[in-house]
């Protein structure tokens, strides 16, 4: 019978917003024992449908069916009921709480007394993490352990209450490559076990390990479902974006031409005052992308603050195009030529409880023609603003909207317009495109490029080795605060670059392994 | 955006609106009537020409106490300080007003300007404190306050006269009081000072608006971190911020000093208008225009109320409560907000 293959389906669901559908006729099926992946863009809907899902929204129209009956869920408890669980992507727990305490809140089992039985739940727990292989210790506490744990706190969340269909909601977002790789784990023994898993993702390279089918939405449309087996990551990625992406970016070779920014010897001490940069030596050429590839925590962050001003050096210096700028403040440092992509968007790259127009003149506004004599002026402002909003593919209402309303990928887009609109002889670019989808990662790209093309130097930061092989022209690997190597990216592959990142010397002359 | 701008309108008419059912709640309960009370509370309020010019007089100070606090709300800075920096404006505007003759366009300005000085080195302090030792604005504020009223009171002992407790009357040279004002209101103590207070509203409002400092002030108001990197001096601006709230507290004090009263007299406590600030800026939506119409609504009551146990035989406590009760509504704008968006969804 049909009705009885699917655990889960959703028919031509449309839920509305003021001035916005969210989700226009979507129709998902999810097949009992099947990992099914939800994929779209950043602000696509997928949200939208899985809360509809989980009673948390009440669609205009269509229709849900569990098991092949049509159920009505107009609350997270009756989709519980229905079997329905959801792992969030920001955790929803109790840190001072043990991993039981967590689990069972608000469905705590008693002794006859009303006291809470610790005891069962606990033992409860413990088969449960055993069956499915979680590995999670059911009296530690939140606070003391890891990321990935309790990740899978919730997932034992959800199976302590009788889930039978867990819905994933970008659960890689914050793991480590190995906790991901524990997590596919997970998730193909919850499906040995008889579960079935909706995969709410924007990563391509999941899907194609772990599900069986795809469902595309894009921009609140359902697209269709496709079999992963019959398709391909860059099937995949049109049918999320609505046109052909470049996986591999094109560039012509770079043309390097004179130094512009020179380091020589830097030391900067970290926030606890301990050194993090010991004597770094760096040169950044006109018309070349250089990317420092290394292990997050060897001192990228300290550099580029060095760099920017906003940290202090402790000896060695600075020159951007010969002139040293060494110690300088932020202001003169930005006025001297520079542009700097924060890594952090949120904390640094803007004024969140600004209009995105405002923000847009963040390091100008004191300069004609966006001010005269300390008075601004609000119609250059919004013209400087449309202007960038139109050429950066800014996708917000209006300039005056807060930035803080802005989807990540946009909040990104109207940064890298103001900073290359400046037009800087140096353009640094700390993990631009962390977060973002393949879209909005591939114009990102392609402009840190076609600012090289343009003669500017750039330095790009990133933890994706990926990013950093396909954008680089050249790669600086640091390691415990220096460049311990200098490699083109067509002559290395991630092996060598990762032995190099941890610290391994041997790899560059290409000899035996030795510690450092 | 738009749902937000009616939202901050309608959540103060709301709030008054049941401050004031509230209020009269109490006065059936404790056996008044209470549309006599309130026809007493506006009698006392609109009356006549004289009501009607004391009112004006009593918001005037409110207005620049509110925007004391709601300039420095509006850059990230709790001002808990106005009334401290009210006392020290009161002292140096009569100060400047006793101790020198000149005419009147040298004069009257300087006794102002002293107010605004005193004003702004008492938000100073705190300021200073803030930017470069990080300890918070609202105990050094609060401080600050016992700090002003006790010198001030030192100095009126022992300085400004001869271990008495009342200064002398300031130079007519120094004095905001309005003959013509008075005249169109029966002599009231309405004087010149109300257009001094509508005026600071207006700058309060273009400097927040439309200049590069108010852009400055409220960046590193709301992230320190981007301000920085943008290339702000993320301490001067606190120092700033500071420093004109503070200044247009001590202009209120100034009030006090050149118009209504003239002279300044040893104080037993606080004068409130510090403190009834924090209330008007909070119910004015920390904007210029807000702090206006929350001023005139605070001079309304306070004035109106002296009306009530004479004209309804309620007691003046009893507005205090109204008060209190409006701003413990407009404090909860969470529930008003939540019920109005609850409302709304019911209705379609």
């Amino acid at each position: 019978m049909r009705g009885l293959e699917y655990v889960i389906e959703m028919l031509d669901i449309r839920k509305e917003f003021p001035g916005i559908v969210a989700n226009d006729n979507i129709t998902i099926q999810l097949k009992k024992g099947e990992i099914h992946a939800l994929l779209g863009e950043n602000g696509a809907g997928k949200s939208t449908l899985m809360n509809v899902l989980f009673g948390l929204y009440q669609p205009e129209k269509g229709e849900i069916r569990v098991n092949g009956e049509k159920v009505n869920i107009t609350n997270p408890n009756i989709a519980n009921e229905l079997g329905i669980g959801m792992v969030h992507q920001h955790f929803m727990l109790v840190e001072p709480f043990t991993v039981t305490q967590n689990i069972i809140l608000g469905k705590e089992p008693k002794t006859k007394t009303g006291k809470i039985n610790i005891k069962k739940a606990e033992k409860e727990i413990q088969e449960l993490s055993d069956r499915y292989g979680l590995k999670v210790d059911p009296t530690a506490k939140i606070s003391d352990i890891s990321v990935g744990m309790q990740q899978r706190v919730e997932i034992l969340k959800t199976l302590y209450r009788g889930a039978e269909v867990l819905i994933f909601d970008e659960p890689t977002a914050v793991l480590t490559p190995q906790e991901i790789h524990e997590l596919i784990g997970i998730m193909r023994s919850l499906i040995k076990e008889g579960k079935s898993i909706i995969l709410i993702t924007h990563k391509l390279k999941e899907i194609m390990e772990v599900c069986d089918r795809c469902t595309v939405i894009r921009k609140g449309k359902g697209i269709g479902t496709v079999e992963v087996a019959e398709t391909n990551v860059s099937e995949l990625a049109s049918l999320m974006v609505g046109r052909e992406i470049s996986f591999k970016t094109d560039k012509a070779e770079a043309q390097p031409q004179e130094v512009v920014l020179n380091i020589s010897d830097l030391h900067v001490k970290d926030t606890r005052k301990v050194d993090i940069v010991k004597g770094l030596n760096l040169d950044v050429r006109a018309g070349e992308i250089v990317g420092i590839a290394g292990v997050d925590g060897n001192g990228q962050s300290e550099l580029i603050e060095a760099i920017t001003g906003l940290r202090k050096s402790e000896s060695g210096h600075i020159k951007l195009k010969n002139k040293d700028i060494t110690n300088k403040k932020p202001r003169k440092v930005t006025e001297s030529g520079i542009g700097h992509i924060p890594q952090d968007r949120h904390k640094y790259g803007l004024v969140l409880d600004y209009s995105i127009g405002d923000n847009m003149v963040l390091q100008t506004y004191y300069q004609k023609p966006y001010s005269k004599q300390t008075v601004l002026n609000q119609k250059a402002i919004s013209k400087k603003a449309k202007e960038l909003i139109a050429e950066y593919d800014v996708r917000t209402p209006s300039e005056h909207t807060m930035a803080r309303a802005l989807s990540g990928g946009n909040q990104q887009k109207a940064i890298i317009g103001r900073e290359v609109d400046r037009s800087p002889d140096l353009l640094i670019a700390a993990q631009p495109t962390r977060g973002l989808d393949v879209g909005a990662i591939e114009f990102i790209h392609r402009r840190l490029i076609e600012e090289r093309d343009k003669g500017k130097a750039v330095l790009l930061v990133s933890f994706e080795l990926d990013e950093i092989m396909d954008v680089s022209d050249r790669i600086a690997v640091m390691f415990d605060g220096k460049i311990v190597a200098n490699v083109k990216p067509e002559t290395t592959n991630e092996q060598e670059l990762g032995l190099l990142m941890a610290g391994s010397q041997a790899e560059k002359a290409g000899g035996a392994h030795g510690e450092k | 955006m738009a749902r937000n701008r009616i939202f901050n309108i309608l959540i103060p008419i709301i709030s008054v609106l049941l401050g004031l059912i509230a209020g009269a709640i109490i006065m059936l309960i404790s056996g008044h009537n209470p549309i006599e009370g309130y026809r007493a509370l506006w009698n006392g309020a609109f009356g006549d020409a004289f009501t009607l010019g004391e009112t004006a007089r009593r918001t005037t100070p409110l207005i620049l106490t509110g925007l004391a606090v709601a300039f420095a709300f509006r850059t990230g800075l709790f001002n808990i300080g106005a009334e401290g920096q009210v006392i020290v404006g009161w002292l140096a505007a009569v100060w400047v007003g006793l101790a020198i003759d000149a005419p009147m366009y040298i004069h009257l300005p300087l006794a102002i300007a002293a107010a605004a000085l005193a004003g702004a080195i008492w938000g100073f302090v705190p300021g200073i404190l803030k930017a470069k030792l990080g300890v918070h604005e609202v105990i050094v504020t609060i401080m600050m306050n016992y700090i002003a009223l006790f010198i001030t009171n030192e100095i009126i002992r022992n300085v400004l006269t001869d271990h008495t407790t009342t200064t002398e009357a300031i130079a007519p040279t120094a004095s905001l009081a309005s003959e013509w004002l008075q005249g169109i209101t029966y002599f009231s103590r309405l004087h010149y000072g109300f257009l001094i207070a509508l005026f600071a509203a207006a700058v309060m409002w273009f400097l927040i608006q439309r200049t590069t400092i108010g852009y400055e002030l409220k960046a590193v108001g709301f992230n320190q971190h981007a301000s920085k990197y943008a290339g702000m001096n993320v301490s001067k601006n606190i120092i700033l911020s500071m420093a004109i709230a503070g200044a247009f507290a001590g202009l209120a004090g100034a009030m006090e000093g050149l118009g209504t009263y003239g002279t300044i007299s040893v104080m037993s406590g606080f004068t409130n208008l510090g403190f009834d600030g924090i209330a008007v800026a909070l119910l004015g939506a920390n904007t210029a225009f807000g702090v206006v119409l929350a001023a005139i609504l605070f001079g309304v009551l306070k004035e109106g109320a002296g009306e009530m146990p004479t004209g309804a035989g309620v007691p003046t406590e009893l507005v205090d409560i109204i008060i209190a009760l409006i701003i413990f509504f407009v404090a909860s704008s969470y529930i008003i907000r939540w019920a109005l968006i609850r409302f709304k969804k019911e209705g379609k």
